[in-house]
């Protein structure tokens, strides 16, 4: 740890607020099969009432590790040493029964997926009424009336009623909000917010951020902020504490962390943040039908449903067109249907309806044996690394795979010369091709993945969400990577992704698609930068920008286009 | 994570990666013990069955001696160790013989539910369909059947009651998979399904690998890793469905070869004359070498699950040493390398 930068020589000015939450130089052991391993060294942090402070890192940096000790919450595998001040009480010393008192009362914990945080057969009052029960003796009637009201704070509408509803009769970003209640009943001094954000959609983000600066403002409740996304930083913090490695770097408010940051790391990091700007070279060709690698006209697709239900219909009627060497980007929220898209093309997903037209085969109705070969010009990149390889495939046997199944390659022995050279395309030292996958890190398999789906030369790659498992730095270079052997490959590419700044970095044209429907597509700068719909709009601004001051601005333009769309839904009622 | 976590460790030599001897370099405390316990109960009962012909006096059928006939009902002396049955036979050497016995039987019914139970899981799970469904449907049957009446009616109609020694072993290997080759059914087609949608299959399906490479080179290898539990643990119920056949006089016959549970039936009148010796050596024969495979299989069974595996505490990390291994602060440039 370099002393100078978590001393407070540059940290905010000293405030009068009572300090909430204090760690004094923690350290946490984990025993583990292969050794110990220090998660935290040496780690010291503050945060006052009413003031938000953001730790960020990439995976394995201790910053989950850090927020758990506050609520005492480490497996029994960790030894952890220092101090942790709540409530002027050393969490690590007080033993599990005080531990469990100052737990809901003195600081709470909002997890990072609603949907298992809550449990399904109870209705949400109980589960709320569940943490006031939990300290204290409560009337039924006491316990509800505080419910509803709560319910109501943190903006579910119509809370009466709802109190009884279970878990999944919510959405997901209403579902979080029932998790912000329950944190925020026992009107604890801190919250712990663990990625609350990240499962969610853009737009339901930007939403929950709302809620959690109210939680600061009006209840004047101090706020851990665990987060990978420094746009969600930008947003919400009012002091960032980068960790990495088990260590703090660097400490400073946030409009000062984004002005002026002073440590390499912070820097790199904040380098490697895709940023929303034009790119400006989109070429905008009419392409001739011969050169069309994929065309949808009308698709439909469509998962059955079960006995006595109808089907869900993801996609419904969809138009497109890929060029040859052309990077078509496809955008949307979860459950708009654009994974299933890239699998329909791939043919690991039936086409119902409509007509999908890939190299020249038409998919709706195809036999896998006349597709077969075919599959030899198409190639996959899965956006989960840690499943898309065989755990008990070396890499190199992995990335011969396709060379050995399209008979170019009698064994992988054979395919060695080849494979070298694919790994050596995607940047990946030779040594690691016997290596197993799960010896390789999240970003290093993503370009093992690349470089097999680019193995036999495809004309097409379709690449589902391929970085949005991995860090903000991994996933940079990734994409670099990516444009750079696309513009000397020259494939054609379809690229499924949420982030849109992502696919303003690769793609030459942009689809969105909004529950199923295309709703805008056309050349990059044009849907980005001057988008017609109001989904696509409200999109855009939805997305948080690493950069406080500009973030402040884009969120009063997002709120500013929901009561338009407000006034618009009225006067469209009223007419 | 068994498979991952023994991996890792590849650059160790060849026979630390050795599945149990691995699993004993991992363990500590009361799991090592149970652990080791049951290896060196099991080893020492491999060595019986293996050098049975050396270590036993007299052979498993044999009713004299060089000159005479063997008394009966025998207490335990220099002659006969353990004394002898009532119909003769030398109890010390039928319980040696017996684990030759128990042993291969234990080995034919193994890798006969094995390989069906595999083979039709694997099939039934990754291709589904009605196969898949008339399958279940006749392993959930198997299952409801009490499988001790089970292994008596194949048993039956497969000897017709008479048994040779390789006969008897096969019978009654062949009516303890019927029972097992259900739940190695179940196993794998339930690993099968799982892994039916994990992302590397479905590359393996985009690259345009055929069903059966799919089936075997990715599903099958990675379906396995829950084998070697099920595996330990019926290897110890077969021994007692063998023993329950013999005593209840399904089994092998005492001149085709011994068997643990056979001896415990004609054994079954002395116990109320006070002769100990004759149904006291094959009962324990019978619980230790279920107990030594039962430790084994459970202690391997929590190893293989991280949530159940007990770990040496973490050593604290004392400012001190931290301080002394760390003597030169890294600068920028190393953190971020």
């Amino acid at each position: 740890m370099s002393a100078d930068t978590t001393t407070g020589g540059r940290s905010a000015a000293r405030d009068e607020r009572p300090v909430a939450v204090g760690i004094t130089d923690l350290e946490v052991t984990f025993a583990t099969d292969g050794g110990d391993v220090a998660a935290v060294q040496g780690v010291t942090l503050d945060v006052r009432a009413g003031e938000v402070l953001a730790i960020v890192g990439e995976s394995g940096s201790g910053k989950t590790v850090t927020a758990k000790t506050i609520l005492g919450l480490l497996p029994e595998t960790a030894v952890a040493t220092g101090a942790v001040l709540l409530s002027g009480q050393n969490v690590l010393e007080i033993g599990p029964k005080k531990v469990r008192e100052l737990r809901g009362t003195d600081v709470a914990m909002v997890f990072q997926e609603p949907s298992t945080a809550l449990n399904p057969v109870y209705t949400v009052g109980w589960q709320i009424a569940e943490g006031l029960r939990a300290h204290g003796k409560v009337g039924r009637k006491e316990a509800r009336v505080k419910a509803v009201d709560i319910l109501r704070r943190v903006g579910i509408p119509d809370p009466e009623t709802r109190v009884d509803y279970y878990p999944h009769q919510f959405s997901g970003g209403q579902k979080q909000r029932v998790v912000i209640a329950m944190a925020l009943v026992l009107d604890p001094s801190v919250i712990v917010a663990d990625e609350p954000t990240t499962a969610l959609d853009v737009t339901v983000q930007a939403e929950i951020l709302d809620l959690l600066r109210r939680c600061r403002d009006e209840f004047g409740t101090a706020i851990v902020l665990i987060t990978h996304n420094m746009g969600v930083v930008a947003d919400l913090a009012d002091r960032v504490a980068v960790m990495y490695l088990g260590k703090v770097v660097e400490q400073a408010s946030a409009v000062e962390l984004f002005a002026n940051p002073q440590d390499d790391y912070t820097k790199r990091l904040l380098g490697s943040v895709p940023k929303l700007e034009a790119r400006g070279h989109t070429q905008q060709v009419q392409p001739a039908d011969s050169e069309v690698v994929v065309r949808a006209r009308g698709l439909e697709i469509e998962y059955p449903g079960r006995l006595g239900r109808g089907g869900f219909q993801a996609v419904k009627g969809v138009d497109f067109t890929i060029a040859r060497g052309e990077v078509l980007g496809l955008v949307g929220e979860s459950g708009s249907g654009k994974t299933t898209i890239g699998r329909a093309i791939a043919g690991l997903t039936k086409v119902t309806g409509g007509s999908l037209e890939v190299l020249g085969v038409e998919m709706n109705g195809v036999h896998e044996r006349d597709f077969k070969p075919k599959r030899a010009d198409i190639g996959f990149v899965f956006q989960d690394p840690a499943s898309s390889f065989n755990p008990l495939l070396t890499i190199a046997e992995c990335v011969a795979e396709p060379l050995i199944v399209h008979g170019r390659a009698r064994d992988a022995r054979a395919a060695r010369p080849r494979v070298d050279e694919l790994l050596e395309a995607v940047q990946l030292p030779k040594s690691f091709a016997d290596r197993y996958p799960h010896e390789l890190s999240g970003g290093q398999r993503q370009r093992a993945s690349l470089a097999r789906s680019l193995a036999l030369d495809p004309q097409l790659l379709i690449a589902d969400e391929p970085t949005s498992a991995l860090d903000v730095s991994v996933q940079a270079r990734v994409l670099e990577l990516f444009t750079e052997l696309q513009s000397q490959l020259g494939f054609a590419a379809l690229f499924i992704s949420h982030d849109l700044a992502v696919v303003n970095m690769l793609a030459d044209r942009i689809g969105v698609l909004f529950h199923g429907d295309l709703i805008e597509s056309g050349p990059n700068d044009q849907v980005l930068g001057s988008p017609r719909q109001p989904y696509t709009q409200r999109l855009l601004a939805s997305l948080p920008v690493p950069d406080p001051i500009e973030q402040a601005s884009r969120r009063e333009r997002l709120a500013e286009l929901d009561r338009q769309a407000a006034t618009d839904a009225r006067t469209g009622g009223a007419a | 994570m068994t498979d991952a976590a023994v991996a890792a460790d590849r650059r160790e030599p060849l026979y630390k990666r050795l599945p149990v001897v691995a699993h004993i370099r991992r363990s500590v405390g009361l799991q090592r013990g149970m652990l080791l316990t049951g290896v060196v109960i099991v080893a020492v009962f491999l060595l019986l069955a293996i050098f049975a012909p050396l270590i036993a006096p007299y052979g498993f059928g044999q009713l004299r001696g060089a000159t005479e006939a063997f008394p009966r009902q025998a207490p335990p002396s220099a002659e006969h160790l353990w004394g002898t049955t009532v119909g003769g036979y030398d109890v010390f050497s039928r319980v040696m013989w017996g684990t030759r016995t128990a042993v291969a039987v234990v080995i034919v019914a193994v890798v006969l539910s094995i390989t069906i139970g595999v083979t039709l899981g694997l099939i039934s799970g990754y291709l589904g369909g009605w196969l898949d469904r008339v399958l279940v449907v006749i392993a959930d049957a198997v299952y409801a059947f009490p499988s001790l009446l089970l292994a008596i009616v194949v048993s039956i109609v497969i000897s017709g009651g008479q048994s040779s020694l390789w006969g008897g072993i096969i019978s009654a290997g062949i009516s303890i998979t019927v029972v097992y080759v259900p739940q190695y059914f179940r196993v794998v087609r339930a690993e099968a399904t799982r892994l039916k949608a994990e992302a590397f299959v479905e590359s393996a399906k985009v690259n345009g690998s055929s069903t059966g490479r799919i089936m075997f080179k990715h599903v099958l290898r990675n379906a396995t890793r829950s084998l070697p539990l099920i595996l330990t643990l019926n290897a110890s119920e077969a021994i007692l469905t063998l023993a329950a056949l013999g005593f209840l006089g399904f089994g092998i016959g005492p001149t085709a070869a011994a068997e643990w549970g056979y001896d415990l039936n004609r054994a079954l009148s002395d116990t109320a004359s006070g002769i100990w010796w004759t149904g006291v050596f094959p009962g324990a024969a019978i619980v230790l070498m279920v107990l030594g495979i039962t430790l084994m299989g459970e202690s391997l069974n929590d190893l293989a699950d991280p949530r159940l595996r007990t770990r040496r505490r973490a050593k604290r990390t004392t400012k001190a040493r931290r301080g002394a291994e760390q003597a030169p602060t890294p600068t920028n440039d190393e953190v971020t390398a």
